[in-house]
């Protein structure tokens, strides 16, 4: 039962691989992009698990820098996606543009924040 | 009848209103001169300071400085000089007329001719007053010299016309405005010294309708007098107006001056014959009904005032003592002296050696009566009229008693021992009759004059004991005899439920019972709580009753030893004492939870001035912060995932092939990047110095930049995209 479980999860894992090599290569960068920024912000907080959270303004501003830039990701990705349909007539260099003016506009307030 | 009691009222309001010691010119008021009026290389300065220290010594019979060998070479300069009708050349005559320095005759006849013409051609007050009274001087100094004035008439009539109908004195012939000094007003004291001057120098006799009429111009001045409740009348520069000196004393010293030299020459006049000296009183007369119609004041035929005037004006000069300047010195002892000899009424003063008597050592009630400057007296009686105590104002102690007199020193003197009299305060009123009826016109002696005496003694303390009382039964416990002449130490013990009596009893030496100023039973703790009783008395009898049960709190519940100490004081006891009984162990119960603590005791006045305590400053800790290291590698840890990123990118094969290849898209989209990496920049240097102002305005120009070749950038990639499609 056991042997089947973890074969099934093994087809299953393989499934997804495959499936995951046919995404293009510009989505697969946004998707490096964003798992990098979640792991920058992982860091932090167990930084602070260990030390204490006493410039806390400071650490919220590094950890809501990587969160917020990491959503802003997974917006442009959701834009550029040619599957999804309802994006279908904006261009990916508009989605880019906005990306980084939400970025510019966010990193001021984290900049301003930070302390 | 009524207007009659009402007149004695009035009269007896105003004596007794009278409750004050005038003492004559003693010897107080020549050391001060002595003090005051000191020459400085053999000089006492101007011609002025020389007048009135040399008149002030003059008049006191002091003969210690001679000043002549400096002052008379001043005094010759300026008389050779010879100013007309000036300030100077009266000062110097006014010097001359005492230290009598040697001047030539012709001199004097030189200036006697100016000043009679300065005098008819005079135009204001002052140059009258100058030149009259400077040959006045002249007159006295060299009697051969002729200073008669031979149009006095006419002078007359010019200082006259100065006069106001409201008792001032126009300065000069062209000042209308009477109301202000600016606008010129002399005091009239100035004006009738004047015209004084003027009927002594003339040649012919004057008008004795215009002299009246000054007598009437002195009658309503003096009804501007100022009254204090001692009896002494003074002139108040506001309502006058002087020249020169302001204030009441300079004021009032000129009216003194001015009246008693006015009527020195009027009675002199009278004595000149008996045909003038008819018309003159038969002018007084007529003036004396005048007066009496305006005034209704008691007035003696022939007088120009009332008796009552000069005293209250010479006690006005006695009551101010001995002055700390030697302008008012000049000024008291000036005037004085002019009272002392005036043809009015001459003041007596009535004064006492001492107003504290002790029956103890037997004193005597002592009278002087002296004239101002304090000369003998004419032959007179004290009458002691009446006598009564300070509280009791209605009964009399003594009355209608004669004084003795000492022929020797001339004092009045009373045994006051064989009188009942007894210790305490006591209100004397005093009469002063003269001997002959002549004198009576003479001297001026003032009704009855009120004077506050002390008599002190001897009081008895008899049978003083102590005890400690039980509450309930109010029997007595313990009880001891006190020895309150004495030393006493009593150790008594007490708790709260009883209570402590303390008995005494006070009696004078006629046997009367006295109650003392102050009587007072302190206890205080250990702890220097202090506790204050007043003794309470029923006649002669005083007791206290401390009932310790009522008086746990006001103790504050503090047990333990109270030191006792009585205290019986009055300004009449001689013996007044203050001594400590004793202590008295209490035993109170223990205090509430509620009891009121005892105040804190005053500390030591001295100590206000020692350091004061240190302030220490308490600061916020520092919050922990991690070690170094571990933050160190924390940073190195937050790089990781940035190179994984780009192994990760690597791995995927990215390449720059998409980038413009023809220049102008292709330097577009290199400021693109240099745009975007300035911002970050900007943000750096926002977060390390920059303000957020700063940093706002220059991100708008970064903004606008980077939004233009943002778009074209972008735009170039969309088009090449679709082309890519199209095609």
């Amino acid at each position: 039962m056991a042997k089947t479980t973890a074969k099934d999860a093994q087809d299953l894992f393989r499934a997804l691989r495959s499936a995951y090599a046919a995404t293009p290569t510009k989505l697969k960068i946004i998707d490096i992009y964003v798992v990098f920024a979640i792991f920058t912000a992982l860091i932090q907080v167990v930084y602070m698990g260990i030390v204490g959270s006493f410039p806390f303004n400071s650490f919220l501003s590094g950890v809501l820098s990587c969160v917020g830039t990491a959503v802003l990701a997974v917006c442009l990705r959701i834009q550029v996606n040619k599957d999804n349909k309802e994006f279908k007539d904006l261009p990916p260099e508009r989605a880019f543009a906005d990306f980084v003016l939400c970025n510019v506009v966010l990193h001021l307030v984290i900049m301003n924040f930070i302390g | 009848m009524s207007r009659n009691l009402g007149f004695l009222f009035l009269i007896l309001s105003l004596a007794i209103c009278q409750a004050a010691i005038f003492e004559p010119v003693s010897d107080k008021h020549r050391s001060a001169a002595l003090h005051l009026f000191r020459p400085v290389d053999g000089s006492f300065g101007s011609l002025e300071e020389s007048y009135e220290s040399l008149r002030t010594f003059e008049i006191l019979g002091v003969k210690k400085f001679d000043v002549s060998q400096s002052t008379c070479p001043l005094v010759v300069k300026t008389l050779e000089a010879s100013p007309t009708c000036s300030k100077d050349l009266f000062d110097a005559l006014r010097v001359n007329r005492i230290l009598r320095c040697e001047v030539e005759a012709d001199i004097f006849e030189k200036i006697a001719s100016k000043l009679q013409t300065g005098i008819r051609e005079a135009s204001s007050l002052l140059d009258f007053y100058y030149g009259v009274g400077s040959l006045g001087l002249i007159k006295e100094q060299s009697p051969e010299t002729n200073v008669q004035l031979s149009d006095a008439s006419t002078t007359f009539h010019s200082i006259k016309s100065l006069s106001q109908s409201d008792g001032r004195w126009l300065f000069s012939f062209g000042s209308v405005e009477s109301s202000t000094y600016a606008a010129g007003t002399v005091h009239p004291g100035l004006a009738l010294e004047t015209l004084a001057g003027v009927i002594s120098l003339a040649s012919s006799e004057l008008d004795q309708s215009m002299i009246g009429a000054v007598k009437s111009d002195i009658v309503k001045l003096f009804d501007s007098t100022e009254r204090y409740d001692d009896g002494s009348l003074y002139f108040d520069d506001k309502l006058l107006d002087t020249h020169g000196h302001q204030g009441p004393i300079s004021t009032t010293s000129a009216v003194v001056r001015g009246v008693t030299s006015f009527s020195a020459v009027i009675s002199g006049k009278l004595n000149v014959s008996y045909q003038q000296l008819l018309s003159c009183s038969l002018a007084c007369l007529l003036a004396f009904v005048v007066l009496c119609e305006m005034t209704i004041k008691f007035l003696l035929p022939g007088e120009l005032l009332p008796g009552d005037k000069i005293l209250g004006l010479a006690r006005f000069f006695l009551g101010i003592g001995v002055p700390g300047n030697a302008k008012d010195l000049f000024t008291q002892i000036d005037s004085v002296a002019c009272l002392e000899d005036n043809k009015i009424s001459i003041p007596l003063i009535l004064s006492l050696p001492a107003t504290v008597l002790s029956l103890t050592k037997k004193d005597q009630l002592k009278v002087k009566v002296n004239t101002v400057l304090g000369s003998s007296a004419p032959p007179l009686t004290v009458k002691l009229v009446q006598a009564f105590s300070s509280d009791k104002k209605e009964i009399p102690v003594l009355e209608n008693q004669k004084l003795n007199v000492d022929p020797e020193s001339s004092d009045h003197s009373l045994d006051i021992l064989s009188s009942n009299i007894d210790i305490g305060k006591y209100i004397f009123s005093f009469r002063v009759v003269l001997h002959e009826s002549e004198n009576k016109k003479i001297y001026a002696t003032g009704g009855q004059t009120q004077v506050p005496i002390f008599i002190t003694g001897f009081i008895n303390v008899d049978s003083s004991e102590i005890s400690i009382l039980d509450s309930d039964l109010g029997s007595i416990e313990t009880k001891q005899k006190l020895d309150l002449s004495g030393k006493t130490s009593l150790s008594l013990s007490a708790n709260h439920l009883q209570k402590l009596s303390l008995h005494f009893e006070l009696t004078t030496p006629h046997g009367n019972s006295f109650h003392p100023h102050q009587v007072l039973l302190k206890l205080s703790h250990e702890s220097k709580v202090e506790h204050v009783f007043l003794v309470g008395n029923s006649g002669r009898h005083f007791e206290i009753l401390l009932d310790f049960l009522g008086l746990v709190e006001k103790f504050y519940y503090l047990s333990g030893k109270y030191d006792m100490q009585l205290t019986v004081g009055d300004v009449a006891m001689e013996n007044s004492f203050l001594i400590a009984l004793g202590h008295v162990e209490l035993d109170l119960p223990q205090a509430p939870e509620k009891a009121p603590r005892p105040p804190p005791q005053p500390v030591d006045p001295s100590s206000i001035y020692g350091p004061k305590q240190e302030i220490i400053h308490i600061f916020r800790a520092t919050e922990k912060r991690p070690p170094q290291e571990l933050s160190l590698a924390f940073l190195g840890l937050t790089v990781l995932p940035f190179f994984a990123f780009l192994i990760g990118l690597v791995r995927l094969g990215v390449n720059l092939k998409n980038f413009p290849s023809s220049a102008l898209p292709a330097t577009f989209a290199l400021l693109f990047h240099c745009g975007i990496a300035a911002v970050l920049s900007l943000y750096l240097l926002f977060w390390l110095k920059l303000d957020l102002f700063t940093t706002l305005k220059a991100l708008g120009f970064l903004g606008i930049f980077l939004l233009f070749v943002g778009h074209r950038t972008l735009s170039h990639l969309a088009s090449m995209s679709t082309k890519l499609k199209s095609a």
